[in-house]
Order: C-alpha cells, then sequence, then structure tokens
C-alpha cells in the first residue's frame, strides 16, 4: 500500500516537474507547479513529516505560487519562443542528466538498499516539534521572522512605482 | 513492505535535475526562477528523507526533528526570496520593457 502510494506520486512529481520546465504557457507551467508541490507534500507524509507537509501547501501552494501567478499576469509574459533552442537545450538536458546521474550514484553508494522500518506514532507527534522549534531553535525561529520583514519591505519597496515614473 | 530510503533520494536527485534543465533552457526570467523552487524543493525532500534515515539508525527523534526544523527554515527563506525576486522582476519589468534573461545583459563582460 505504501509502496503504491509512493510510486504514484513519485511518479507525478517528475511528470508535473518535467511539464513546469518544458510547457511554453507560463500559466500552465505553474499550475503545473501545484501538482508538483502538493506531491512532495505526500512524499513528506510518508517520511513522517505530516507538519511540513501542511506548512508545504500552505506556504508554497498557498502563498508563492499565487505570487507568481500574480507577476506572470502582470507582467504579461507571453509562451512565445520562450525557451532556448538547438545545440544550447541539448548541452542543457546533457548537464541536468549528468548532475542527476552524479547524485544518484553519490545516494547509492552511502544509502543503496538501506531498508526504513514502519513510523512509530511518536515519529510524528507534533509536541516535540513544536518544543524544538520554539525551545531549542527559538532564535533561528525569531530571525526567520525577522528575515520575513525585511523581505517584505524590501519587495514593497522595489516594486513600488519610483516618483520621476508617475504619470 | 516500506519503501527503501534511496528511492526518496532518487526523486529528490530526479527533481534537482529536472530543476536545473529549467534553469539553464529557459530564457523568461520567471519561469528560470520557477525552475529554482523546484531545485529547492528537491533539496527539501532529500533533507527530510535524510533525517529519518538518521533517526532509523540512531533511534535518536531529536536528530529527526533537527532536519525538520532545518526545511521549516528553508521554506520561510524560499518564501522570502520569492517575494524579493518577483519584486525585482517588476522593477526590472518597468525600466526595460522585457524580463528575457538574453536581453538582460547590462552587466556582461
Amino acid at each position: 500500500m505504501e509502496v503504491a502510494v509512493f510510486l504514484l506520486f513519485a511518479a507525478l512529481v517528475l511528470v508535473s516537474a518535467l511539464v513546469v520546465v518544458l510547457h511554453r504557457n507560463p500559466i500552465y507551467a505553474v499550475m503545473s507547479l501545484v501538482v508538483t508541490l502538493v506531491s512532495i507534500a505526500v512524499l513528506f507524509v510518508l517520511l513522517g513529516a505530516p507538519f511540513l507537509a501542511a506548512i508545504q501547501v500552505l506556504v508554497y501552494t498557498g502563498a508563492i505560487v499565487v505570487l507568481f501567478l500574480f507577476v506572470i499576469m502582470l507582467l504579461n509574459v507571453s509562451g512565445d519562443g520562450s525557451t532556448a533552442f538547438g545545440l544550447q537545450k541539448i548541452v542543457a538536458a546533457g548537464a541536468a542528466v549528468g548532475f542527476s546521474t552524479l547524485l544518484l550514484v553519490l545516494f547509492w553508494g552511502r544509502f543503496g538498499g538501506l531498508p526504513l522500518s514502519p513510523l512509530k506514532e511518536a515519529d510524528v507527534a507534533l509536541r516535540p516539534l513544536a518544543r524544538a522549534l520554539l525551545g531549542t531553535y527559538l532564535l533561528p525561529f525569531e530571525m526567520v521572522g525577522l528575515l520575513l520583514l525585511a523581505a517584505v519591505t524590501a519587495a514593497t519597496v522595489l516594486a513600488r512605482r519610483g516618483e520621476s515614473e508617475k504619470t | 513492505m516500506t519503501v527503501p530510503i534511496f528511492w526518496y533520494l532518487a526523486v529528490a536527485a530526479a527533481l534537482f535535475g529536472i530543476g536545473t534543465l529549467g534553469v539553464l533552457i529557459r530564457r523568461s526570467a520567471i519561469m528560470a526562477f520557477l525552475s529554482i523552487e523546484l531545485m529547492l524543493n528537491a533539496v527539501n525532500l532529500s533533507i527530510v528523507a535524510f533525517a529519518r534515515s538518521l533517526g532509523e539508525r540512531t533511534g535518536d527523534l531529536a536528530a529527526v526533528l533537527d532536519g525538520h526544523v532545518l526545511v521549516l527554515m528553508v521554506i520561510a527563506v524560499a518564501a522570502a526570496e520569492a517575494a524579493i525576486g518577483l519584486a525585482l522582476f517588476i522593477a526590472v519589468y518597468r525600466r526595460r520593457r522585457t524580463i528575457d534573461l538574453n536581453r538582460l545583459n547590462l552587466m556582461r563582460w
């Protein structure tokens, strides 16, 4: 059962990621990204991280993807000729496949054939995660809040129409 | 039967490769940025898989949670990065009327 769910969503991740990269229409690419991100959230659940799965859906598909859609529609990026051509494409594909193969070989050398035992209830409990996040890692947690504030301020300033450009 | 850890890492590696491909072949800055998000997600997936494998071998729940907290931080930084990156694209588009990466060559040698 677990293997079936894994295979289904792993295939969904890879296929929809390819659609993201190769589709000419940016809107379809972003919609395909939603499928990728939700499928990755399912893989998070299988790996015993249900909280991360929820955050993944909330932050990525809920906030970041909407931001992308906004900007694509705002800038009216049309699909025509949005990919490189000929030789460049072949070299890029070769580099991507080569890098993936390298990673696979490295992972196989370290983790190949290592089995996992089924998850226990204690592995997915939320209380220890909350204690880690708001206890051990309280300072980094607050720093992330500060970083997000800085990012929001910077984004507002950057995207604002300058005084001289006003019509 | 449970899924071996290597399968998750294989998915992460393939996803990272697809992201690399997207960054290299896309000419629209937004689409290249979208591919970078794919690569970030591949890394997140591998971190969670590593944490699970570590917890499996040491039985140490705190080590697993370290990995999960790290992924949370990466997601937060990715959100900040997306906001600033897209604001930059809007600012560039206002000045240049394009975000085609081949034509944004002001800082080329």
